[in-house]
Parts: structure tokens; C-alpha cells; sequence
């Protein structure tokens, strides 16, 4: 069983919500990362989405993005970002990481290149969040190299293809929260919840739901019908400016820790 | 160096068979897009399909161009400038005489008929040089559409007039100061918005990238170009061109005028990227000349990008070939050996513009010029009887204040 697979078998027998966490690699700054995510996982971190910086992040927000532009600026790529896998997996070898990002760098990396090297690194899936279901022949390396490949689903995803979505999905299904992009303001709890609970019904894989999660009261409302939340933009931007790694850590636990505890009371 | 997967080209009988159902021109274009953007594209795509074989659309498309573009427009023989060069016949396509002056009119009322057949209300757009924003914000303006227009920070600099005249049109002109402050970052904002306001909001996308059906549907606008070119070819000259050249960014105006002669496998068919400062100085947007296959903007093309992947900031004098893609039925044609794309420099489209201002009388876009000094480098090739078919895609009134800062003049 995958690590990721392990892991929301053991959030459903213990009948808690997940908290996946986004940072972008690189940001506050790549001395930072490793420690970033070790923290991550003792504030209450199930799974960790590491973001792979990219020059034009079409479905980003303004936080995500300008997080990204940083990161490149101090050079980071996507050896780098394998590389800080590699030493958090010398730590931690339960909590599961997903890559997300974009299509172009794992191309210009080479798909078989990339499989081979995030597989030894230790990554357990990945997002390319501009790869939809029909352009993924090109992502047959990295399933043959037990990558999972995770799924996006959206409000304005047609029934005949949410089907399909739901067929293929593995690891887990990231439900995108509405039609926006990613740090956005807007959600209707309601309308989130009926969508969710049925894709819930179809499809084997667990559901998360991200995009526009920003604190402890909007975590806990999706908690109620989701597997896992992901948070992303509200903690980047939290992490923006902390000037040493030990700063970038504190905040991450400070910002983290009353989430952990809403879902926790859910 | 990574080395990228190697491409299968498949072998062409036909090409204006692409791209197939899916979108792709062998290898290239498709739908590289996040999963909100697949429904509203499946709804284009589907829209679009209908339309473009509906002869009501069809008429209605042909009024406009004839009536409101002023369409066709003529060939032109530059005969000062082909004797000055001293070798074929050089003839302009001029596309410069449109309304708004330049080709982009012939897809913006396209599209703009489209979004008016599926009931939406606001039109978006990102421009480069600003004439695709103002094609746009003309369309809207005709149509009583909202318009909103996308355009990177270093290029409202540099095309204050294109910016003015959009806002005089009823546009409103969003400033993006994300990355390189250029087209390809004011495509990024434009589908951000597109993704938020997809209910009421068409994008009208001014290049053939992007994903399918975008690549499709601008190159059938643009293919007017052609189609007009080459019969009027035969009708003036009694033949095709020897060769036929166009300056290629994003690719629109190339693609309209190269679709019709794919075929005609004689005719020579020559691309000129912008090469900047030079394709060795690495100041340059010659993505097809200097590129490598990869995905941007929703498509797989040719793209300038460094090794991590990371796009490419581009240089070029022109605003409205600087960007680091290129549609990807010129990628298909490069590697299918139908099409050559070569660079053209900045100091080359400046004397090519000089010459065609001082010789003809015609102040042509420094995209354009790009196409005329490849015009004049195919000329030099062939015997004074050949003949040199370049698509002179737009007028350079909006470029004078670029020119005069170059050379350190005071306007």
C-alpha cells in the first residue's frame, strides 16, 4: 500500500479530517524548506504539497505566484525541490509529499528522468495542475514508477467527466472549492458540500478540498464533507518575509496549530 | 542539458486536415489547461464547430469584413523597393489598410460574433503591442460588448498611443506587473479572469497559441488572408509567389497567410522571429528558430525556456513578437518541413522600415518589418521575374514614438 493510500486509511479508522499544507519550495527560502515541512508535520500535517516553482502559473493566484517568482529568483528548480524530498525523507519516512506544478519543467526535466529521480527521492504523487486527464499519456513514466498521479475536480467539471475523473482518480481526488483561481475569497459551504458528498459516493478515492481555505473556521465548515483540506495561498502568505528558517518555522506552527484544532473538534 | 522526448512527426498528405479532433497538430497544441478551464473550452469548442459551418454566420462574418475591415485588401507590387534590392518582385499583402490597421480586425470580429452567438456580455483580451486590444475594444465598442483588456506594464510604456486609443474606444486597460510585465504574462491574467468570470466573460485570445480550439478558430479568421492572396495572385500574376513570407510571434498573421498555400508544395513558406539583438546574444523571441518543445499557455509548441523549465524573458524592438511561444501549427509545420522559420534583428526590421517608408511611402508595424527585410533576403535569391508574396500585417503610426527613441529624436 502507498504511503498515501496508508495514510487516509489510517485518518478513516481514526475518523479524522486531513490537513494538507501548500508551500512553494523555495519561499520564504530554500534554506527554509526542509525545516518548513518537518514543522509542518508537527503541527498537524497529513500530507504535504510542495510546490514546484514555475515562471507562468496561469491557475495561481497572486500569493502562489509572486511566492514562485521568489523562489526562482534564488534559483530554485526542480533538482532542488528533489533534492529537499530526499533530505525530509531521512527524518520522515510516514508522512506523504505531493509535487504540484506545472507541466513544462517535469518536460524539460524528461518524463522518464523525473519518474526515476522523484520516486527515489521519496515523492509519493504528483499535480501537474495544467495537465488534464486527456493530455496524461505523458505521465505514463511516472504511474510506472508508482507515482500517483492526483486529479483535479471542479464546480464546473460535466457529470459525464466527473465520472470518468472519479474512475481514474488515485491517491486522492483535490476538489477545487469554485471556478477561480487558487488563493481567491469566495466560497459557499452549501453548495461545496452537495458536490463533494457526491463525488464522495463514486469514487474510491479519498476527496480533498481546496482553494479558498484561509483559516480555522473555513477548515472546519469543509471538514464537515471532505477527507482532507488543503491550505495553500492564507499560509504562504503567512510564511512571506520570515527572514530565517527558525522564523519561517514558527509561523508555520503558529498559523497550523488552531487548524489542527477545529478539525480535530470536528 | 535535458533533452526533450523526440517528436514523431507524422507524414503529411494534407495539411489542412489539422489540427484533429483533439486539438493537436501532431505533437503539438491540445489542452493544456487547469480542470475548471475544460468545461468552458468543451463549450467553445462545441459553439464554435456549430458556427463555423452555419451560413448565416458565415454571411454575417463576410458582411462585416467587407463592410466595417474594408476587406479585401490589395496586393501591392513595391516596385521601388524591388528594384532597389535588385532581385524578384516584391508584393505586400496589405493588411496595414484595415480598419484599426492591422490584421487582427479579421479575428477579433470573428470571435466577437462568437461571443455575441453565445450570449456573453464582457469580452477579455491581453494585447502586446496593443493592437489586438484595440481590435478588440473596436469589436466591443461595435457590438455594445464590455471589454476588458489584459496588457503587461513595460509594453503600456512602450504603446501609449495603442493604450489611449483603447480606453477612447470604452476599453478598460488593466496594467500586469506580474514577471516580465509583457504579453505573456498579460495571456496568464487574461485566463485567470476567464477562469473567475467564465459565466458572462468570452476570452478572445489574439494569436493562434492557447488551447484548442483557440489555435483553430483564430487561424480560420486569419486564413482570409490567404485565401484573398492567393486568388488575387493568380488573378494579377497569372501564378503563385515563389515564396511568401510573414513575421511570426504568438504566429496569427503568418499562419492566415501561409494556411492557403500549405499545399501548394512549391511555394516556399518562410517565418521571420524576431532575433532581437541577435539569436546568439540571447536577446531575442525567436522561439521556433532557438526554442525547444514544451507546454505554455494551455498548448504544446515551441518555447523559450531555460533548463528548469522556467519561461524565457524575450527581447525584441517589437512588442507584438515578443513572446516566448508561438502557436502550434507553426511548431507542426517546422517539424513536418513545410515551413522554415528564420530570425530576423532588430537593426534589420529598422532599415527594412526605413526603406519601405522612404521608397513606398508605407510606414509599416515593426512586426511587419520583420516580414519585409525577410522579404527583401528572399528577393536577393531569385531572378528579377520571381515573385515574393509578404504579408505586411500592420501600419507603424503606433510604433513612431518607439523609432524616435531608438534613433534620439525628440518628438
Amino acid at each position: 500500500m502507498s504511503r498515501i493510500d496508508q495514510r487516509f486509511a489510517s485518518l478513516k479508522a481514526a475518523g479524522r479530517t486531513g490537513l494538507i499544507p501548500f508551500i512553494t519550495a523555495g519561499d520564504p527560502s530554500p534554506e527554509a524548506v526542509v525545516a518548513l515541512m518537518h514543522a509542518l508535520v508537527e503541527a498537524g500535517a497529513d500530507l504535504i504539497e510542495l510546490g514546484v516553482p514555475f515562471s507562468d502559473p496561469m491557475a495561481d493566484g497572486p500569493v502562489i505566484q509572486h511566492a514562485s517568482e521568489r523562489a526562482i529568483a534564488r534559483g530554485v528548480g526542480l533538482g532542488d525541490v528533489l533534492r529537499w524530498v530526499g533530505e525530509f525523507r531521512q527524518r520522515d519516512t510516514d508522512t506523504p509529499v505531493v509535487l504540484m506544478g506545472y507541466l513544462n519543467p517535469v518536460e524539460i526535466h524528461g518524463y522518464e528522468a523525473f519518474a526515476a529521480e522523484a520516486a527515489t527521492a521519496g515523492v509519493d504523487g504528483v499535480l501537474l495542475v495544467d495537465c488534464p486527464l486527456e493530455e496524461s499519456a505523458v505521465l505514463e513514466p511516472l504511474r510506472a514508477a508508482g507515482l500517483k498521479t492526483i486529479r483535479l475536480a471542479a464546480p464546473t467539471t460535466a457529470p459525464a467527466r466527473m465520472a470518468q475523473l472519479c474512475e481514474v482518480a488515485e491517491g486522492f481526488l483535490y476538489y477545487v472549492s469554485f471556478a477561480g483561481i487558487t488563493g481567491a475569497g469566495r466560497l459557499s459551504t452549501r453548495d461545496i458540500a452537495s458536490r463533494v458528498a457526491d463525488i464522495r459516493s463514486r469514487a474510491s478515492a479519498p476527496v480533498a478540498v481546496g482553494f479558498g481555505v484561509r483559516d480555522a473556521q473555513s477548515a472546519k465548515e469543509i471538514a464537515a464533507f471532505a477527507d482532507a483540506v488543503v491550505i495553500g495561498s492564507a499560509l504562504v502568505e503567512r510564511l512571506d518575509g520570515a527572514g530565517t528558517a527558525d522564523e519561517a518555522v514558527a509561523r508555520a506552527k503558529d498559523f497550523l496549530a488552531p487548524i489542527r484544532a477545529a478539525l480535530d473538534a470536528h | 542539458m535535458a533533452t526533450p522526448a523526440p517528436l514523431a512527426t507524422p507524414a503529411v498528405t494534407d495539411f489542412h486536415a489539422w489540427p484533429d479532433p483533439h486539438g493537436r497538430f501532431g505533437q503539438f497544441g491540445g489542452q493544456y489547461v487547469a480542470e475548471t478551464l475544460m468545461a468552458p473550452l468543451a463549450e467553445l469548442t462545441e459553439a464554435y464547430e456549430r458556427l463555423r459551418k452555419d451560413p448565416e454566420f458565415l454571411a454575417e462574418l463576410d458582411r462585416d469584413l467587407t463592410h466595417y475591415v474594408g476587406r479585401p485588401s490589395p496586393l501591392y507590387h513595391a516596385e521601388r523597393l524591388s528594384a532597389h534590392v535588385g532581385g524578384a518582385r516584391i508584393i505586400l499583402k496589405r493588411e496595414d489598410l484595415n480598419h484599426t490597421g492591422a490584421h487582427k480586425i479579421n479575428n477579433t470580429i470573428g470571435q466577437g460574433l462568437v461571443a455575441k452567438r453565445m450570449g456573453k456580455p464582457r469580452i477579455i483580451a491581453e494585447t502586446g503591442a496593443g493592437q489586438h486590444g484595440v481590435a478588440s475594444a473596436t469589436v466591443a465598442a461595435r457590438l455594445g460588448l464590455k471589454c476588458v483588456v489584459y496588457m503587461g506594464a513595460t509594453d503600456i510604456e512602450r504603446q501609449k498611443i495603442n493604450v489611449y486609443r483603447m480606453k477612447l474606444l470604452g476599453a478598460e486597460v488593466v496594467p500586469v506587473t506580474s514577471g516580465s510585465k509583457t504579453l505573456k504574462d498579460a495571456l496568464n491574467e487574461a485566463m485567470r479572469d476567464w477562469v473567475t468570470n467564465v459565466a458572462d466573460t468570452f476570452y478572445i485570445i489574439g494569436t493562434v497559441a492557447g488551447p484548442h480550439p483557440y489555435p483553430m478558430m483564430v487561424r480560420d479568421f486569419n486564413a482570409i488572408v490567404g485565401r484573398e492572396a492567393r486568388a488575387q495572385m493568380l488573378t494579377e500574376y497569372g501564378r503563385l509567389p515563389d515564396a511568401i513570407t510573414a513575421c511570426v510571434g504568438g504566429g496569427s498573421n503568418a499562419i492566415g497567410l501561409f494556411h492557403e498555400f500549405l499545399n501548394d508544395r512549391d511555394v516556399r513558406i518562410v517565418g521571420a522571429e524576431a532575433a532581437g539583438e541577435g539569436i546568439g546574444s540571447g536577446l531575442h523571441a525567436a522561439s521556433l528558430a532557438a526554442g525547444r518543445p514544451g507546454v505554455l499557455h494551455g498548448n504544446r509548441t515551441y518555447v523559450l525556456c531555460d533548463d528548469n523549465g522556467q519561461i524565457a524573458e524575450t527581447h525584441s524592438i517589437s512588442a507584438g513578437l515578443d513572446y516566448p511561444g508561438v502557436g502550434p501549427e507553426h511548431a507542426f509545420l517546422k517539424d513536418a518541413g513545410r515551413a522554415e522559420y528564420v530570425g530576423v534583428t532588430d537593426a534589420e526590421a529598422m532599415e527594412a522600415f526605413h526603406l519601405l517608408a522612404r521608397m513606398e511611402g508605407i510606414l509599416p508595424a515593426l512586426e511587419s518589418s520583420h516580414a519585409v527585410a525577410q522579404a527583401m533576403k528572399l528577393a536577393r535569391e531569385l531572378p528579377r521575374e520571381g515573385l515574393v508574396l509578404c504579408n505586411l500585417s500592420g501600419r507603424g503610426d503606433k510604433d513612431v514614438h518607439t523609432i524616435a527613441a531608438r534613433e534620439g529624436v525628440t518628438v
